[in-house]
C-alpha cells in the first residue's frame, strides 16, 4: 500500500520549489483576486481593475527582480528551471504586459468594453508565457503554451459586439488549434524515441540517434508547429486576420509578447535538444527566413489598413529573429534576444500611437487617418517618425542595433568555411538586407502621410496619462537601445548563457 | 492464446463500427457506432492491462463527449444534414490524409518496436513492473509532474472564463 508522506515534508518540498515560480505564482493569485474583487467593482468604475492588473505585474516584477542574480534553480522534478534566460524573456513579457494595460484602459473605454476579465485574462496569458521561457519538459512546455494561447483566443475576441473581432478569434482558435496539435504530434514522437519528456536528456539522447526517421519527423513537426505560433512564412496566414480583427491593444501584445514567448520556446527547445542534429534543420530555417521576410515585406507594400501592414511587417521581423537562431552560435543567440527587445519596445510604441488615432467615428487604422498629423500634433508625429525609423532598422536607433547583431552573426558563420551551409548564409545576409529596404518603402509611407499631405481630420485625439506614458517608456527605450546599447546587449549575453 | 483470440474479437469489432461510422447517413446512428467502436478501444486497453486508461476511454469519451456530439446533433436541426451528400468536396484530402496515416501504420508494422529505441533515462519517469498500472500514473501525475498537473488547472479556469467572457450578452 501507499504510504502517504508527512504534511511537514510536502509543505517544505512545496516551499523550496516554489522559489523558481515565484513571480508566475505571484501574478495567477493576483488574477484570482483580481477576478474575486471584481464583484465588489461597481459596473461603471471598472477602470480600477487596470490598476489592480499594474500592480500584479509590478509585485510579479519586484520579485524576479530579487531573485534575478541567483544561479539557476530547477524545480519540480526539473520540469521548470528559472535561469538567467527565464528572467530575461519574464522581465520582457511583463514589460510587455505593463505597457499594454497603459494602452488598453482608454481603448476599451472608447469601445464601451471595459471589463476585469480582460485585465485577468491579461496577467493569465503573461503568467503562461513565463512558464514558458523556464519549461524545461515537454509536459511544461505543451500546458503553459496552451495556457498562453487559450488566453490569448479570448482576448482576441474581447469585442464581442465586433463582427470582426469574432472572426479573428475563431480563425486564430481553429489555426492555433491546429498547430498545438502539429507540436504535440512531435513531441509524442520525440518521446517515443527518447523516453523522456526532459529537454536536457532528450539533448543528451538526441547525440545517439543522429538519422533517426522519427527524431527527424520530430523536430520538422516541433519545427512547422512553432512556426506557426511566431508567424513564419508559410505558416504565417492567420496573422493579418487575426491582428487585424483583435482589439488593437491585444494586437500590440500579440505582436509582441506571444512571439517572443514562442520565440523564446524556439531558443530553449532548439538549443537545448535539438543542437546535436543542427544539420538537419538549417537549410530548412533558412528557407523559411527567407521565405518569412521576402513574402511579409511584399504584402506590407500593397495593404491600405496599417493595422494589416503592420502584422505583415511583423511577419518580416519574425525572420529576421530567425536569422539569429539559423546562425546558431553564440553571437546568434544574443542577436535574437536583442532583436526581440527591441522589437517589443519599439513595436508596442506604433500600437500606442494607433490608439491614439482611434477617435470619434474614426477607425485610425487607415494610412489615410494619419494624414497632416505633423500639422496638428507635431512632437507625436516625430515619436511615430522614431518608432517606424527603428522598426526599418535607421540608426542611431533601437532597430538598427537589432539588425546589425542580426547580420553580424549570419556574417560570421557564412565567412566561416568550417561551418555547413557557410553559402545558404550568404545568400541569407543579401535577402535579409534587400528585404530591410523594401521595408523601408511601406513604414515611409505612413512618414508620408504624416508630413507631407495637408487635410487633417479636425476630431481630437484620445489622450489618456496611460498612452503617453506607454509611448514616452517606448520611445526612450528605443532611442536608448540605439545610443547607448552596452547594457542592453550584456543583459542579452548573460541571458542567453544558459542554452550554450 | 485467449488474448490473442480477445483482441481479435474486439479489434474487428473496432473496425466494423468505425466503417459503419463513416458511412452512417444519419449523424445520430454515427454518433451511436462511435460510442461501439471507442468501447473497443477501451476493451483493448484492458487487454493491454492499462486500465486506468481504460476507464478513462470509457468516462471521458463514451460518458463525455460523446453526449456533448448527441446534444449538438440534436440541437442542430438533423433532417438537413441527412439529405447533405456525405462526402463533400473534401474527399480528396480525406483519401490523401488516410493513405498517409496507412502509410506510417505500414511504416511502423514492418520496423517493429525497435524503432522506438529507448534508453532508459534517469530522470525520467520509471515504471516500476510490480506496482498497479494506476498507482503508478497517480504518483508520476502528482510527483514529476505536479507543476504542469496544477498549471492545467489555471488553464481550464481560463477557459471556462473565456467561454464565459466571449458567449454571456452582459458581463
Amino acid at each position: 500500500m501507499f504510504e502517504l508522506p508527512p504534511v511537514t515534508e510536502a509543505w517544505e518540498f512545496l516551499q523550496k520549489n516554489s522559489v523558481a515560480i515565484g513571480p508566475q505564482l505571484h501574478l495567477l493569485l493576483w488574477a484570482l483576486g483580481m477576478l474575486i474583487i471584481d464583484f465588489v467593482i461597481p459596473a461603471g468604475r471598472k477602470a480600477v481593475s487596470a490598476l489592480l492588473a499594474l500592480g500584479g505585474i509590478v509585485m510579479a516584477g519586484l520579485q524576479l527582480y530579487l531573485l534575478r542574480s541567483s544561479s539557476p534553480i530547477s524545480a519540480f522534478y526539473d520540469t521548470v528551471v528559472l535561469d538567467s534566460f527565464a528572467t530575461f524573456f519574464s522581465a520582457l513579457f511583463l514589460i510587455a504586459a505593463a505597457v499594454t494595460v497603459f494602452i488598453s484602459y482608454r481603448y476599451l473605454e472608447i469601445e464601451n468594453e471595459q471589463h476585469t476579465e480582460y485585465y485577468a485574462l491579461l496577467l493569465f496569458a503573461t503568467s503562461g508565457m513565463m512558464f514558458m521561457a523556464a519549461a524545461l519538459d515537454l509536459i511544461t512546455i505543451f500546458i503553459s503554451l496552451e495556457l498562453m494561447s487559450i488566453s490569448t483566443y479570448v482576448l482576441v475576441g474581447f469585442l464581442r459586439r465586433r463582427r470582426r473581432s469574432n472572426e479573428a478569434s475563431l480563425k486564430y482558435f481553429l489555426l492555433g488549434a491546429f498547430s498545438t496539435a502539429i507540436i504535440l504530434y512531435g513531441m509524442s514522437l520525440l518521446y517515443g524515441v527518447s523516453g523522456t519528456t526532459n529537454l536536457i536528456v532528450i539533448g543528451e539522447q538526441a547525440k545517439l540517434l543522429q538519422g533517426n526517421t522519427l527524431l527527424i519527423l520530430a523536430v520538422f513537426t516541433i519545427m512547422a508547429g512553432l512556426c506557426f505560433k511566431v508567424a513564419a512564412a508559410p505558416f504565417h496566414m492567420w496573422a493579418p486576420d487575426a491582428y487585424e480583427g483583435a482589439p488593437t491593444a491585444v494586437t500590440g501584445f500579440m505582436s509582441v509578447a506571444v512571439k517572443a514567448a514562442a520565440f523564446a520556446l524556439f531558443l530553449r527547445i532548439f538549443f537545448v535538444a535539438f543542437h546535436e542534429v543542427r544539420g538537419i534543420y538549417v537549410p530548412l530555417l533558412v528557407a523559411v527566413s527567407i521565405l518569412t521576410m521576402t513574402w511579409g515585406n511584399v504584402a506590407a507594400v500593397t495593404q491600405q489598413n496599417v493595422k494589416r501592414m503592420l502584422a505583415y511587417s511583423s511577419i518580416s521581423h519574425a525572420g529576421y529573429v530567425l536569422m539569429g537562431l539559423v546562425a546558431g552560435t553564440e553571437l546568434g543567440v544574443i542577436a535574437s534576444a536583442i532583436y526581440l527587445l527591441a522589437y517589443t519596445f519599439m513595436n508596442l510604441g506604433i500600437w500606442a500611437v494607433v490608439i491614439l488615432l482611434r477617435r470619434q467615428d474614426i477607425s485610425g487604422e487607415q494610412v489615410e487617418d494619419f494624414d497632416g498629423l505633423y500639422s496638428r500634433h507635431p512632437s507625436l508625429a516625430i515619436v511615430m517618425l522614431i518608432f517606424l525609423l527603428s522598426l526599418a532598422g535607421i540608426p542611431p536607433l533601437g532597430g538598427f542595433i537589432a539588425k546589425y547583431f542580426v547580420f553580424s552573426a549570419i556574417i560570421e558563420v557564412a565567412m566561416d568555411p568550417s561551418q555547413p551551409y557557410a553559402s545558404l548564409m550568404v545568400w541569407l545576409a543579401v535577402i535579409g538586407v534587400i528585404n530591410a529596404v523594401v521595408s523601408l518603402y511601406y513604414y515611409f509611407r505612413i512618414v508620408y502621410a504624416m508630413f507631407i499631405q495637408e487635410e487633417y481630420q479636425p476630431a481630437p485625439l484620445s489622450f489618456s496619462a496611460g498612452l503617453l506614458t506607454a509611448i514616452a517608456i517606448t520611445g526612450i527605450v528605443t532611442l536608448l537601445i540605439g545610443i547607448y546599447p552596452q547594457p542592453f546587449i550584456n543583459l542579452a549575453r548573460a541571458a542567453t548563457s544558459p542554452l550554450l | 492464446m485467449m488474448e490473442g483470440v480477445l483482441f481479435y474479437i474486439l479489434a474487428t469489432v473496432l473496425v466494423f463500427f468505425s466503417i459503419l461510422t463513416v458511412v452512417a447517413r444519419n449523424p445520430v446512428r454515427s454518433a451511436l457506432y462511435l460510442i461501439s467502436a471507442l468501447l473497443s478501444v477501451a476493451g483493448l486497453f484492458f487487454l493491454q492491462e492499462a486500465e486506468f486508461v481504460g476507464a478513462v476511454q470509457v468516462l471521458v469519451y463514451v460518458g463525455g463527449i460523446m453526449v456533448l456530439f448527441l446534444f449538438v446533433i440534436m440541437l442542430v436541426s438533423v433532417r438537413e444534414v441527412v439529405f447533405q451528400r456525405k462526402a463533400g468536396r473534401q474527399w480528396k484530402a480525406g483519401v490523401v490524409l488516410a493513405l498517409v496515416m496507412a502509410a506510417e501504420l505500414v511504416y511502423f508494422l514492418i520496423n517493429g518496436v525497435g524503432i522506438f529505441q529507448s534508453t532508459p533515462p534517469e530522470t525520467g519517469i520509471i515504471v516500476a513492473p510490480e506496482t498497479q498500472n494506476t498507482e503508478t500514473l497517480g504518483r508520476v501525475l502528482y510527483g514529476t509532474y505536479l507543476l504542469p498537473f496544477e498549471i492545467a488547472s489555471i488553464l481550464l479556469l481560463v477557459a471556462i472564463i473565456g467561454a464565459v467572457v466571449l458567449s454571456k450578452k452582459e458581463i
